[in-house]
């Protein structure tokens, strides 16, 4: 390792022989990380605080020695190295940072003791019902009993009885009996919900994890405490019971019900998906996410998909559609509504069309309070994306006012809408049946009833996109399961649109698509979906500065200061 | 070689006929006479006394005072608290509640000199849930002393205003560890924190710099300041000055509290001398000299000792000084002063079992080693008493109490391990023959396990 170690900020330390710069102040852990040495643990989280009660990040500690009267190194004869001052007591790993020349150890006879000592004294209470938990294949204590334990058992006493099915709120449900009492969730709704509703009571080994009396852990970030909980205790009420996570096919998302974009994991099998967690990203969502944005996947099987082409109420080929869709926006007088919730690549081809046609389009604006975490008053994932691509130049709002007037006025006699319903934008019945309308989109609606055209296409877990969300960070999703039958794929539908009114042949393949987008479109200039990074990417936002956006401040998104 | 006379500096009117608990009483008997020298000196001046005094902390860990103190972070801008440790919790010691109960008043002096010595504005007494009496009595004379200036507002007619305020525990041993008592009087449960960082010194109450001491250490830190510190360490013997109580209980012909200059008698000498020896027809098996969780002494075991000049000295039980340093070196501590005391009539495996039972009940449930192993030792004492006791479980025991002890958060987990660790160690023999021996008849008049 040769690191810069004299950047003021960087210290290096030694893990069990290897030298490493960190930033002063990392723990142990984060420290071993980086040099690849496991330091087991359950109740440290990195974006939580550090309490050390778990005891299993014990490491040996050491610091070069000095004469204390000379403050001259010491030298160990045997090594010519200067003696390393080991603590005769093992100490916490992730209330340990780094200082210089901090020396840790973690191989030792007496830290493989700690450990084996701590799991089990962990086990020897827990109901060991693996075969039954939702936890199992998942879990830290399962991970580090076969990693860290002795693998057999000394206690012959009655193990203590715990409440086993605990409803904690709507969607938590706790097995007392297999919580390890890390108080992970405890400070989760504390710190990072700021819903400080739960606690232990009782003490020693009967600690009992509780809400307080009279509350109930209902807040719209309830569920991460299920993810961080290093143990089958805190349960998903949705879940519990359903699937075992090996059996789970783990594709890349992102939450779409606010511009903060939260990073998700969709978890699938057999083409159903099961459920959706958070996924790591320090800029973006740390490693939390909301759990109105977990119930998302339940649209791909809702009962009003669309799962039917249709031309004026009959059934019919992509292609019959498409040419009908065509004579449709051919005969002049067209608006198009895109939509904040359709992909970077979809609002692109959105925007093409209207260039074909040259046709104004539109956006409807979905305002909603934001609550300062991971849910922003943007309700649509994609607002930068249709201002990157410019298929609109300035925000939109959430009523259709100026197309309700040009349809009264008679100059809009065709709307091409992208899965945005015209009649929650403000579009009254009588406008909608003045009009004729080609729906591109996914679920049945006001505006889908009054359709002459519908092109049921796929959701976000259908697909292949990209979003940019309000830090104007570009960010991928990738199909998590295969689509509903009788929908098309967005990018064919409008690829196929745009080239029957006259635009471009473009392929509907995202990644060749992609060559397309990053030759026309500045702001994309250089990037592909293929190297796209699973964290995103930071888009230049200088042209947009001006524009009002009134969305409010979010866990890592501050507004611009308006001055 | 027959014991020396008790000195009696804290306890001096413990027990007095006539003595009062009321202000009157006290400053009849010269009372507040040294707050009144301390107000008009250099606050540096009494803290380099405590320091120079070598007093050490009469709550357990025996720590040096002054240097607690010399640890507080002068410049951080925050308010400094004084937190008086009155949690006497620890099984086997009562000595700070007749300090509380009979001379409430020299513990206040003692907070008021401290208090000024460090620019204290706030002083909090945290007295253990047990103690509602003395917390009546403490509320009492810290109404008098305020009403006659001794505390509250521009103290005795100077510029420096200190209040106290008794705060009640609600009956957790876990209280008497200093960052567990500072959480609970936070209004949390009283989790110890992890040092570092939450030095008191430092991070202490409300994360401003707090001292923590105990009440006889507080009631020294009068002494010290009456008759300075050169003075005062001519009291005791070299790094363990002064004096201290020691409170003999358990199965001696006197059990008591005892106040002597700290190593000036022998643990022989107290228990034979001062405390009349053992019941009529009984002989000492062991002794735990600080405090339930220190580690016993069995009556016939020696100790090999480096000197100074090193020679080295062999010492039985009876030998070993009351001090500091000795008990240490022997492998157990002063810790609080409580001294217990168990004959031949004690089966060593029941006796273990009633720790066990204290430990297991007050572990806070923290941290996984002491929460987990503390109630596993106590099942197994149990099964041990009340079921099948096997041979092999002293063993046991002893494996369990050493992945607990040097690995938690607070000393807890070094409270709960020492008992079972040097039972184990001491009386392995009873241990092992216990599944024979445990339906024997016990001597007569011997205590019945409940």
């Amino acid at each position: 390792m040769s690191l810069p170690a004299n950047k003021p900020d960087l210290v290096t330390v030694n893990i069990d022989g290897k030298e490493i710069a960190v930033p002063k102040g990392t723990n142990v852990i984060e420290a071993a990380r980086l040099v690849g040495v496991d330091v087991p643990h359950y109740c440290y989280h990195p974006k939580l605080s550090v309490v050390g009660n778990c005891r299993m990040c014990l490491v040996e500690m050491g610091l070069p020695a000095v004469d204390p009267a000379t403050k001259q190194p010491i030298v160990d004869p045997a090594t010519g190295k200067q003696k390393i001052n080991w603590m005769p007591r093992p100490q916490i790993g992730c209330g340990t940072n780094a200082i210089p020349g901090l020396h840790i150890r973690t191989t030792t006879p007496q830290i493989k003791d700690c450990r084996e000592g701590v799991m089990e004294f962990l086990l020897i209470n827990h109901p060991l019902d693996c075969p039954i938990c939702d936890q199992a294949g998942e879990c830290k204590l399962q991970e580090q009993a076969t990693g860290y334990g002795r693998g057999y058992s000394r206690f012959i006493e009655q193990k203590n009885v715990k409440p086993k099915r605990t409803q904690l709120g709507p969607r938590v449900t706790l097995d007392d009996e297999r919580c390890v009492l890390c108080s992970r969730c405890i400070r989760f709704s504390k710190e990072v919900a700021k819903d400080d509703v739960l606690g232990f009571i009782d003490r020693g080994s009967y600690s009992t994890l509780t809400c307080y009396p009279g509350k109930q852990l209902e807040n719209n970030y309830s569920l991460n405490t299920v993810d961080i909980c290093p143990v089958g205790a805190l349960t998903s009420t949705d879940f519990r019971f359903k699937m075992r996570v090996w059996f789970l096919k783990q594709t890349i998302s992102i939450d779409t019900e606010s511009s903060v974009g939260a990073n998700t994991v969709v978890w699938s099998r057999e083409g159903q998906i099961y459920r959706i967690t958070p996924r790591r990203n320090d800029e973006v969502n740390d490693t939390w996410m909301p759990d109105s944005g977990r119930v998302l996947f339940k649209q791909v099987r809702d009962d009003s998909r669309l799962t039917a082409i249709q031309v004026n109420g009959q059934p019919a080929n992509l292609d019959a559609a498409v040419s009908t869709a065509t004579e449709l926006l051919k005969t002049g007088n067209v608006a198009i509504v895109g939509s904040g919730r359709s992909s970077v690549e979809e609002q692109f081809l959105t925007k093409k069309i209207a260039g074909a046609l040259k046709a104004p389009a539109y956006l409807v604006a979905r305002v909603g309070e934001g609550d300062k975490l991971l849910v922003s008053a943007d309700r649509n994932p994609n607002t930068r994306g249709a201002l990157v691509t410019g298929l609109i130049a300035k925000l939109p709002s959430t009523q259709l006012t100026e197309l309700a007037a040009a349809i009264d006025a008679g100059n809009v006699k065709t709307v091409l809408a992208i899965n945005e319903d015209l009649a929650a934008a403000g579009l009254s019945a009588e406008q909608l049946a003045k009009v004729k309308i080609i729906y591109v989109g996914t679920h049945g609606n006001a505006t889908t009833e009054a359709a002459q055209v519908i092109l049921p296409t796929h959701t976000v877990f259908e697909k292949n996109g990209t979003f940019i969300n309000q830090q104007f960070r570009l960010q991928k999703f990738s199909a998590a399961v295969p689509s509903v039958a009788g929908t098309t794929n967005d990018l064919v539908v409008l690829t196929k649109l745009l080239a029957a009114v006259g635009g471009n042949a473009l392929s509907s393949d995202i990644v060749s698509l992609w060559t397309t987008i990053a030759a026309e479109v500045k702001l994309l200039a250089g990037l592909s979906f293929a190297t796209l990074p699973e964290t995103g990417v930071v888009l230049n936002s200088t042209d947009f500065a001006n524009l009002p956006f009134s969305e409010g401040e979010t866990l890592h998104y501050k507004p611009a200061s308006k001055s | 070689m027959s014991a020396p006379e008790q000195r009696r500096l804290i306890f001096k009117h413990i027990d007095e006929p006539g003595y009062t608990n009321d202000l009157a009483c006290y400053v009849r008997n010269g009372g507040y006479e040294v707050l009144k020298k301390s107000v008009a000196r250099k606050p540096e001046e009494i803290v380099d006394e405590v320091k120079k005094s070598g007093l050490r902390g009469r709550g357990g860990a025996g720590f040096p005072c002054g240097v607690k103190w010399s640890l507080l972070d002068r410049k951080s801008g925050k308010p400094i608290y004084l937190v008086v440790n009155a949690d006497e919790s620890e099984p086997g010691t009562f000595k700070d509640r007749y300090i509380i109960h009979q001379d409430p008043h020299q513990l206040l002096e003692g907070i008021m000199i401290t208090c000024f010595a460090n620019n204290v504005k706030q002083a909090y007494i945290y007295i253990r849930g047990e103690f509602p009496h003395g917390a009546r009595i403490l509320e009492k004379a810290i109404a008098e002393a305020r009403a006659a200036n001794f505390v509250g507002p521009n103290v005795l007619g100077t510029t420096y205003s200190c209040e106290i305020l008794v705060h009640r525990g609600a009956g957790a041993y876990i209280c008497g560890e200093e960052t567990g008592l500072i959480e609970s009087l936070e209004g949390k449960r009283p989790y110890p924190r992890i040092k570092p960082p939450y030095f008191p010194a430092v991070l202490g109450l409300y994360q401003c710099p707090t001292i923590v001491n105990n009440v006889e250490t507080l009631c020294h830190v009068k002494h010290i300041a009456d008759f300075g510190s050169e003075a005062y360490s001519k009291i005791g013997t070299p790094n363990n000055t002064g004096t201290r109580i020691l409170c003999v209980s358990g199965h001696v012909q006197r059990p008591g509290y005892y106040e002597y200059e700290v190593g000036k008698i022998t643990l022989g000498q107290l228990l034979n001398d001062v405390c009349g020896g053992p019941l009529p027809g009984r002989t000492f098996k062991g002794v735990i000299p600080g405090g339930s969780s220190a580690k016993i002494l069995r009556f016939g075991e020696t100790f090999t000792l480096k000197n100074k000049d090193g020679s080295s000295r062999t010492l039985t039980v009876e030998d070993i000084p009351m001090d500091f340093d000795t008990l240490a070196a022997c492998g157990t501590m002063g810790g609080s002063g409580g001294v217990i005391v168990m004959d031949d009539s004690v089966n060593m495996v029941d006796a273990l079992a009633n720790l066990n039972a204290f430990y297991a009940h007050e572990s806070c449930g923290q941290c996984t080693p002491c929460r987990e192993g503390s109630l596993w030792m106590k099942k197994i004492t149990a099964r041990m008493v009340h079921g099948d006791a096997r041979s092999e479980d002293g063993t046991l025991l002893k494996s369990v109490a050493d992945q607990i002890a040097g690995r938690t958060i607070c000393a807890m987990g070094e409270a709960c391990a020492w008992p079972t660790q040097s039972f184990v160690q001491k009386f392995g023999d009873e241990f092992k023959a216990y599944p024979e021996t445990k339906n024997a008849p016990k001597p007569a008049g011997a205590l019945e396990l409940v």
